[in-house]
């Protein structure tokens, strides 16, 4: 599976994952996309190295407080956990996880002609936007910007734009600049999982998606 | 009273000597000795740096002390199960101590797994073989890496990990463009990269 990904988040966005500084729905998508990228995953290891090394050239401060003991429960050992944790569903496992999702019983709500959502609630109110996105075989989405950093990871069918096609395990990375157009391809709908650092700017988004358009 | 596994020696040398131990010497004694002693060292050593890191994010000397005691009793309880083939201790503890960090003082929701989990979820043959030839080695490597950085890219790296600022607060901070910011974060990244190319 991983030697068919072919687009990885940006090295910043990996680095802001890393530090554990990326809004709650964009790390929620870069941990989606490590569950299915060794390579990916491996880089994620080589930051956390350099958050440790980071972390112990600090000074020390000596703590004022005296040293608390023990407690009987923190003395216990806890069972070693079976890898066995990770799903076999096709959505990936840290959403199987946290949400307790399927693929098959995700329960989708309809936008609009061929497009459907289901959007996943975060903790930190505010911190943006994260939300399943189902689109029929063959549409084409309305050309759109980005207000602040947008996340996409592809999780079945495919879908182009300007900068390449994109299929499961995928993920675009976008920042405020880039505008684009993606076209779902025409054999199969596609599923992708898409997080905003800005919650209006999807509203406006699927305000598009619901909208006639022209030019089809 | 201190339970001390070396019996002919005054209380306080041998925690002089243990505190200059090694990490993997600290957590196979934990694992060994579940004594208040060896926790003690363990705090002594580790203890006023994670307090330091809580700090930086906001945390009250109160609140630093209990994260720091709260990361390193993670340790204490998982030493047993962790296995230090799978990564360097001190990049074991910098995951605990992170997603404690941002689960407390961000309180937002934690995607980031500790590497004891992420790397015992891997397919074990996706795990190089000599894996564990490996984990000296890239932890020099990224050291080198962090000491040749620029200034100007140091910085935005520490404000990151450490200081855990977003890309758009290290902006603000520095009064630069983000795209600075970025650009800065990335060639970093590049560098770090490229000196662990060849042990992939």
């Amino acid at each position: 599976m991983s030697h068919s990904i072919k687009h990885h988040p940006d090295g910043a966005t990996l680095v802001s994952y890393a530090a554990a500084t990326l809004a709650e729905p964009l790390a929620a998508v870069v941990a989606c996309h490590i569950a299915m990228c060794p390579s990916c995953r491996s880089e994620i290891a080589d930051l956390e190295r350099v958050g440790a090394a980071l972390l112990f050239s600090l000074d020390g401060q000596p703590t004022e407080n005296a040293l608390e003991p023990l407690q009987r429960a923190d003395r216990q050992y806890p069972q070693a956990t079976p890898s066995s944790a990770r799903s076999s569903d096709r959505l990936p496992s840290p959403l199987v996880a946290v949400y307790g999702l399927k693929m098959d019983s995700i329960a989708w709500r309809r936008l609009g002609p061929g497009v459907w959502h289901h959007r996943l609630a975060l903790r930190q109110r505010g911190a943006g936007d994260l939300r399943l996105l189902r689109i029929a075989a063959g549409r084409r989405m309305p050309n759109h910007g980005h207000g602040g950093a947008e996340l996409t990871l592809m999780l079945e069918g495919s879908y182009s734009d300007s900068t390449g096609n994109y299929r499961r395990g995928d993920v675009q990375d976008l920042d405020e600049h880039v505008e684009h157009q993606p076209v779902v391809s025409a054999d199969a709908e596609c599923i992708c999982l898409i997080a905003s650092e800005r919650p209006a700017r999807f509203k406006s988004f699927v305000g598009r998606i619901t909208q006639p358009w022209t030019g089809l | 009273m201190l339970l001390l596994t070396t019996t002919a020696q005054p209380a306080g040398k041998a925690l002089r000597r243990s505190s200059r131990r090694t990490m993997p010497d600290l957590l196979s004694r934990i694992v060994i000795d579940r004594s208040d002693a060896a926790f003690r060292d363990l705090f002594e050593a580790y203890g006023p740096r994670l307090r330091t890191f809580m700090m930086k994010l906001g945390a009250d000397a109160h609140v630093a002390d209990e994260l720091a005691h709260e990361t390193l009793v993670t340790v204490w309880r998982k030493a047993g199960i962790y296995d230090a083939s799978k990564g360097s201790p001190t990049t074991w503890i910098y995951t605990i101590a992170r997603n404690l960090r941002i689960d407390h003082l961000r309180r937002r929701r934690v995607w980031q797994e500790l590497t004891d989990e992420h790397v015992s979820a891997l397919p074990s043959e996706d795990l190089p073989a000599d894996e564990v030839v490996n984990e000296r080695q890239r932890q020099v490597r990224v050291q080198a890496v962090i000491k040749d950085l620029p200034p100007e890219q140091v910085e935005v790296v520490m404000l990151a990990f450490v200081e855990g600022l977003a890309h758009g607060e290290i902006a603000e901070r520095l009064s630069l463009p983000l795209g600075t910011v970025k650009s800065r974060i990335r060639l970093a990244y590049q560098k770090l990269r490229l000196a662990l190319e060849d042990l992939r």
